[in-house]
C-alpha cells in the first residue's frame, strides 16, 4: 500500500536506468545517508568504531571488491587477503617513504598498486575457470604472504615484523595512529566505501559492468556479441583488486594501526569476504554491505547475548558462531544464491502490491 | 560444383571458398565454398551432424578452418578472433540458447550493443558525460528493437524467467541490436510451436526487407525455407551437395537421398 510507484512515471531513458526505482527507494537511501554521515559521528564511541562501524565499512569494500570479481564477472578468487595485504604493505611504504604525501592518496595510490598485482594473479584467468581458478588464486594468497612476511624491506626490518602505522592526518584531523578520534576513523572510512559503492554502482551498469556479466553468464555468447574476454576479466581482476587494496589499507592504517601479514591477511580473511557476498548476495552492491554488517554484526551480537546474558563459555559460543555461519553459507548456496539482498528485493516485490496478491 | 552462380563482386556479402574443417580424424566440413549475397537469405540445411553448425562457427571466427579461405565485402579475411569479428557487424543466434541469464532482456540487447560502446573508465565510473549520453542513444536503439519484437512488457525481466519461446525471439534481439550486416541463425525456429514459428518467420522477413540485412539461416522445417529463403546450399557429411533455388534443391536427387538416407 505504501510502496509503490504510482503516479511515478518515466519520461526518459536517463530517469529509466537511474539506481533508484522508486522513490521511497530514494528516500531511504538519503535518509541512511544522512544518519551516516550527520549522525553517527557525533554519537560514535570508542567501543561502536572499533567493534562495529570501522570494520563494517572496510569489509563492505572489500566485499564491493570481491563481489565485482565474483558475482559480476564470475571469477572466483580466494586471494582476497594477499590482495589485502598488498594494499597493507603499499601503504605503509608509501607512508613512511614520503611522509608528506596525503594518507587519502597513499591509500588511494595503494589500490592502484593492488591493482596492477591483480592483474598479474588475474593472468591464469585467461586459461583456467572456477575450481581451478579458485585453487590458482589461493596460491597467490599464500605467496603474497609469504612475501610480507620473508622480505625485511616491506616492514621496514622491524625487530617484530609488525608494521605500524605512522600518524597522518587529513585537513588537520588526525586519521591514523594510536591518538586517533573514533569520529575520524569512522568518516574517513565511510567516504571511501561511499565513494566506492557510487563508483562500483556506475560501473556496473554501464558497459564494462555488461561486459562482466556477460563474460559469467556465457562467455561464449560474449566474445561473439565483442567482449574481449581478455579484457574482461583482467578489468575485473584490477578494479576489484584497487577495491581490496584500498580496504586493506583502511584496514591497516586506520583500523588496526598495526598488522603482522600471516595474522591479519591470511586466508580466513579471504573466506571471511567471500562468505559476506554469499550472504549478502552475489552480484550485489547492497549485498555487499549487507553481507559485511552481517559477518561483523552477528559474532558481536552473538557473543553478547551468549557470553554477556546467559553466561556461557566463550569458546563455546565461538563455536557456535562456526557452524551457524557455515549453515547459512549453505543454505544461502542452495536457496538463494542472490542472497539477503535479493530476500529484501522480493520482500519489496510483496510490499508493492500488498494487499493486493496480484 | 556449381560455379556458375559464383559471383558479381559488387554484390557478394561473403564468399567461402574451399573451406575444410577438422576435428581430429573427423573431417567437419570439406571443400565446402558458397556465398551470401548482400540482403539475401541464405538458408543452409542438411541432416544433423551434417556441419552446418560448425560452418557458422567458421563464419564467426570461433572455429578456424584448417584450410580455405573467408572473404567478407570484397577482402580476403585474416585470422580474426570471435570479438573482432563481431565489429565487422557479424551477429549471430545460437541453436541451444546463450543467453545471458542473469541478466534482464534489456541488459541482453544493450550488451549486444557491445561494440558501439566507447566510452572509457573514467567516465564510466563517474557516470558522466560520454558514458551517459552513450548509455541513452544506445537504448533508443535498443527500445526500437524491442518494440518491433514486441517484447516490451518483459524488458526489465530477467531472461533465465522466459518460457523458451521468448527466449528464442530475445536471443534475435540482441543479435539484431548490433545491427548486423550478416545475421547468422543457427535453427531460430527449432522447438517452437506454430503461432511462435510465424511470428519468428515475420521478424526475419522483415529485418531483411527493411533493414538489408544478410541472413545466413539454419533451419531444418522445408515449409519455412521453402518460404523464406532466396537460394538454398545443403550441406551433408560436411560436404556442399546441392545449391541453388529453393525449388531446385527441393528436386535435386542428391538432397531427397541425403534426407532419406541413401548411402552414396
Ligand atoms: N568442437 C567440436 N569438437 C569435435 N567435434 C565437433 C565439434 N563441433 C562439431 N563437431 C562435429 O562436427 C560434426 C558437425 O557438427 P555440427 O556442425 O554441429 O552439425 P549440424 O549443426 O549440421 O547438426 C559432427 O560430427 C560433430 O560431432
Ligand atoms: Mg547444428
Amino acid at each position: 500500500m505504501f510502496y509503490r510507484e504510482v503516479g511515478e512515471f518515466k519520461t526518459s531513458y536517463p530517469q529509466d536506468s537511474e539506481s533508484f526505482a522508486i522513490g521511497l527507494d530514494k528516500y531511504g537511501y538519503y535518509f541512511i545517508l544522512i544518519i551516516a554521515f550527520g549522525i553517527i559521528p557525533f554519537l560514535v564511541n570508542d567501543y561502536w568504531a572499533n567493534a562495529v562501524f570501522v570494520p563494517f565499512l572496510v569489509w563492505a569494500v572489500a566485499s564491493l571488491g570481491l563481489n565485482i570479481l565474483t558475482g559480476h564477472c564470475g571469477q572466483i578468487s580466494l586471494g582476497t587477503g594477499g590482495f589485502m595485504a598488498v594494499g597493507a604493505y603499499s601503504c605503509y611504504k608509501l607512508m613512511t617513504s614520503f611522509p608528506d604525501l596525503n594518507i587519502i592518496f597513499c591509500i588511494i595510490i595503494s589500490g592502484v598498486i593492488t591493482a596492477a598485482v591483480g592483474i598479474l594473479f588475474g593472468i591464469p584467468s585467461l586459461r583456467i575457470k572456477g575450481f581451478y581458478l579458485a585453487v590458482a588464486t589461493l596460491a597467490s594468497q599464500f605467496f603474497l604472504v609469504w612475501l610480507f612476511n620473508r622480505v625485511p624491506w616491506f616492514y621496514n626490518y622491524s625487530a617484530s615484523g609488525q608494521i605500524s602505522t605512522p600518524e597522518r592526518s587529513v585537513f588537520g584531523v588526525l586519521v591514523t595512529g594510536p591518538n586517533v578520534q573514533p569520529w575520524a576513523q569512522y568518516l574517513i572510512c565511510l567516504l571511501f566505501a561511499f565513494g566506492l559503492a557510487w563508483g562500483a554502482r556506475n560501473l556496473t551498469r554501464g558497459s564494462l559492468g555488461r561486459s562482466w556479466m556477460a563474460t559469467r553468464d556465457m562467455d561464449i555468447a560474449a566474445e561473439i556479441i565483442g567482449v574481449n574476454l581478455l579484457k574482461a576479466k583482467l578489468s575485473a581482476f584490477a578494479i576489484s583488486s584497487f577495491y581490496i587494496g584500498i580496504a586493506g589499507a583502511l584496514f591497516f592504517s586506520v583500523y588496526l594501526g598495526a598488522v603482522e601479514a600471516t595474522e591479519a591477511f591470511g586466508i580466513n580473511q579471504s573466506f571471511l569476504v567471500l562468505f559476506m557476498i554469499i550472504i549478502g548476495g552475489l552480484g550485489s552492491i547492497l549485498g555487499s554491505f549487507i553481507g559485511a554488517a552481517f559477518m561483523v554484526l552477528f559474532p558481536v551480537l552473538l557473543k553478547n547475548i551468549l557470553v554477556g546474558w546467559w553466561q556461557w563459555d566463550a569458546a563455546i559460543a565461538t563455536h557456535l558462531e562456526f557452524i551457524s555461519v557455515g549453515i547459512l553459507i549453505i543454505v544461502f548456496l542452495i536457496f538463494e544464491p542472490h542472497g539477503l539482498a535479493q530476500l529484501w528485493r522480493l520482500l519489496k516485490q510483496k510490499l508493492r502490491l500488498w494487499p493486493y496478491p496480484h | 560444383m556449381n560455379e556458375t552462380e559464383v559471383t558479381d563482386k559488387v554484390d557478394t556479402l561473403m564468399d567461402i571458398k574451399k573451406v575444410t574443417l577438422r576435428f581430429g580424424g573427423v573431417k567437419a566440413l570439406s571443400d565446402v565454398s558458397f556465398n551470401i549475397k548482400e540482403s539475401e537469405i541464405r538458408a543452409i540445411i542438411g541432416p544433423n551432424g551434417a556441419g552446418k553448425s560448425s560452418m557458422l562457427n567458421v563464419i564467426n571466427g570461433f572455429y578456424t578452418p584448417q584450410e580455405g579461405e573467408i572473404w567478407f565485402q570484397g577482402k580476403r579475411r585474416p585470422k580474426l578472433k570471435p570479438h573482432q569479428i563481431a565489429y565487422q557487424r557479424i551477429a549471430r543466434t545460437f541453436q541451444n540458447i546463450a543467453l545471458f541469464e542473469g541478466m534482464t532482456v534489456l541488459d541482453n540487447m544493450m550488451t549486444g550493443r557491445m561494440i558501439y560502446m566507447k566510452s572509457g573508465l573514467l567516465p564510466q565510473l563517474l557516470w558522466w558525460g560520454k558514458a551517459e549520453r552513450e548509455e541513452t542513444e544506445n537504448r533508443m536503439i535498443v527500445e526500437r528493437i524491442i518494440d518491433f519484437l514486441e517484447i516490451q512488457h518483459i524488458r526489465k525481466t530477467p531472461v533465465g524467467m522466459l518460457p523458451y519461446g521468448l527466449q528464442k525471439r530475445v536471443e534475435l534481439g540482441r543479435a539484431l541490436a548490433a545491427e548486423p550486416k550478416l545475421l547468422l541463425l543457427d535453427e531460430p525456429m527449432a522447438g517452437m510451436n506454430n503461432e511462435e514459428k510465424e511470428d519468428m518467420c515475420r521478424f526475419i522477413l522483415d529485418v531483411n526487407e527493411e533493414l538489408g540485412t544478410s541472413i545466413a539461416l539454419i533451419e531444418h522445417d522445408m515449409g519455412v525455407v521453402m518460404d523464406l529463403a532466396d537460394r538454398v546450399v545443403v550441406i551433408d557429411h560436411g560436404e556442399k551437395i546441392a545449391d541453388g533455388l529453393p525449388d531446385q534443391v527441393r528436386n535435386d536427387q542428391n538432397v531427397i537421398d541425403a534426407y532419406l538416407g541413401v548411402a552414396h
